[in-house]
């Protein structure tokens, strides 16, 4: 995202994350946040992302955490539904502490409900326990 | 040394497209099928792709890579389908011989009725971009090192600068961040980006990494590690700029410059390769030139999505158990072959050829690789001697994106009434 300022009013430009064509969005804002001017999303998913992204910016954090006693040693792991885009970097450095005991299935809920938030780093692939 | 003949159909590369096609092998004709897969596991490249992405047009769903993998396995675990890991195929000849070798069976040699090549791909390498410099250690490829962070879990290196803004690139840029590096920029020799806008949004953009455009690595410093390298931006004919040389510190540098598919085995075997896409020339069953042997997935051509991985390697699959079924080559006697042909700006194009008088109710996928940026509608036609045969529409062109159509009944119906034994691919 880009941000110019006009007085109190803002014009910024977001690509669409929510299809892979990736419009380029401008949005003018004034004093509120409220969006007075919208262009270049090709449909209306366009509109809600920025809205999203002015409200509340989520993404997805794949990452991957220790596996003790494994066939390998690690396992990956996501965050299914995504989470504030501003703690990301905070959950990434917490499940770089993590470490789950073998086996390790698909589905397998790593981290619940992480800082009461509801947010969750379920298992993306499977380790099996070494003999 | 015996030979074992009792395999309908084998599937060389337990990677998307083999999985797929093996479910699908099996399936049609619940013959014999085996998998043959070089690495520990199944899977291919995906058990380290672990961000999401994938999924999203055969579950519906936007799943992380070995999620994905997983779930073909499940399908594939539940049908009688031998799977052979920890073994190289060495061999292979026109006549359907496969030797392999394993620590566990050793050499073999297996003759079946129909194979299926889903070896996929490789990455280009330092040496193949003549990136001059010192042989320090610290320069790997894109998916090394994500061999490295995702499966042995081991870094690369602290500071990092990725060369190449295809989508392993900046994804790898984002991992690298996530783990603790600092990446401190992608290059990219083109004057766009090549891999997805939203991969520039979510793996650069959202962690502060700088991309930088029309621009590459000129040096490498460092005698035993990488201490840091040389850029310079380019012109419009590629060429280095004097005087826009920078030095940047970093200890590793990470390379994203392109894939190429694995046809080792395809050349051995007498498979004809297209040297567009550098994999083998395909029909509308995935058949190459040798009766009998099938390809699909990025042994054919690099794909983008995986979702049309494991479509062609049904398509692959299914012609290969007719094959086997048949004893022979179907007959295509009285169908019309159309070759196609890529035309202005289009790179590639698969299948190459379509028997289209014999298409019943298989899938054909064409698959196109635009060469250029389009940024608005474009159009989409295949051309028999400069007249439109059929067209669609698409609300872009962009190079990292491959154009696909699944070509519906009134496609195939003005393919017929067409004439011409080519046909050429424009995108305008
Ligand atoms: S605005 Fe609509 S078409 Fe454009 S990227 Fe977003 S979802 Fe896709």
């Amino acid at each position: 995202m880009s941000e110019q300022k006009q007085g109190d009013y803002r014009t910024r430009t977001d690509i669409c994350l929510r299809c892979p064509q990736g419009c380029e969005v401008q949005t003018m804002l004034g004093p509120d946040d409220e969006i007075l001017n919208i262009s270049g999303n090709k449909c209306k998913l366009g509109r809600e992302y920025v809205e999203q992204e002015i409200r509340d910016p989520r993404r997805v954090l794949p990452t991957s955490v220790r596996v003790k006693n494994g066939t390998r040693p690690l396992v990956p792991v996501w965050t299914p539904e995504p989470m504030p885009k501003g703690m990301i970097m905070d959950l990434a450095a917490e499940s770089r502490k993590i470490e789950v005991e073998a086996p390790v299935h698909v589905g397998d809920v790593v981290l619940d409900d992480w800082r009461g938030l509801g947010i969750r780093l379920v298992a993306s692939g499977e380790v099996e326990r070494a003999e | 040394m015996d030979v074992n003949t009792t395999y309908d159909v084998i599937v060389i590369g337990g990677g998307p497209a083999g999985i797929a096609a093996a479910i699908e092998a099996y399936n049609e004709n619940q013959g014999k099928v085996l998998v043959i897969e070089r690495n520990d596991s199944l899977g291919g490249i995906l058990p380290q792709c672990i961000h999401n992405g994938f999924g999203a047009i055969n579950f519906g769903n936007d799943l992380p890579g070995p999620e994905y993998a997983h779930r073909y396995e499940m399908q594939l675990n539940e049908l009688p389908v031998d799977v052979m890991l920890d073994t190289m195929v060495v061999d292979m000849t026109p006549e359907l011989d496969i030797y392999t070798m394993s620590s566990e069976y050793g050499y073999q040699h297996f003759k079946p009725r129909a194979v299926v090549l889903a070896m996929g791909c490789r990455e280009r390498t330092r040496a193949q971009i003549r990136l001059p410099g010192t042989r320090a250690a610290g320069i790997y490829t894109a998916g090394t090192a994500q061999r490295l962070v995702n499966i042995e879990g081991y870094m690369p290196g602290r500071e990092i600068v990725v060369l190449g803004s295809g989508d392993i690139g900046m994804i790898m840029a984002r991992r690298l961040t996530i783990e603790g590096a600092q990446v401190l920029g992608v290059m990219e020799l083109l004057p766009f980006l090549t891999g997805l806008r939203r991969n520039y949004v979510q793996c650069l953009q959202d962690y502060n990494i700088p991309l930088h455009l029309s621009t590459t690595v000129s040096k490498i410093y460092g005698e035993r590690r990488v201490e840091g390298i040389e850029t310079v931006k380019v012109d419009e004919d590629l060429n280095h700029v004097p005087g826009t040389e920078e030095f940047i510190k970093c200890d590793t540098l990470v390379l994203s410059v392109g894939l190429i598919p694995e046809n080792e085995l395809s050349r051995k075997a007498g498979v004809q390769l297209d040297v567009r896409t550098n994999g083998p020339i395909v029909d509308s069953d995935m058949a190459t030139n040798v009766p009998g042997i099938f390809a699909a997935g990025n042994v054919t051509a690099i794909y983008d999505l995986v979702d049309y991985v494991s479509k062609a390697g049904e398509v692959a699959g299914r012609s290969a158990a007719r094959f086997a079924r048949a004893q022979q080559a179907e007959s295509h006697e009285g169908s019309r072959v159309v070759r196609l042909k890529p035309g202005a700006n289009v790179g590639s194009i698969i299948p190459q050829q379509i028997y289209i008088d014999d298409l019943g109710d298989r899938d054909v996928y064409l698959s196109m690789r635009p060469n250029a940026l389009l940024e608005r509608m474009v159009k989409v036609e295949l051309d028999d001697g400069g007249e439109e045969v059929m067209s669609f529409r698409e609300q872009y062109a962009r190079p990292a994106e491959m154009i696909i159509r699944k070509l519906k009944a009134r496609d195939i119906e003005k393919l017929r009434a067409s004439h011409g034994a080519e046909l050429v691919a424009n995108i305008s």
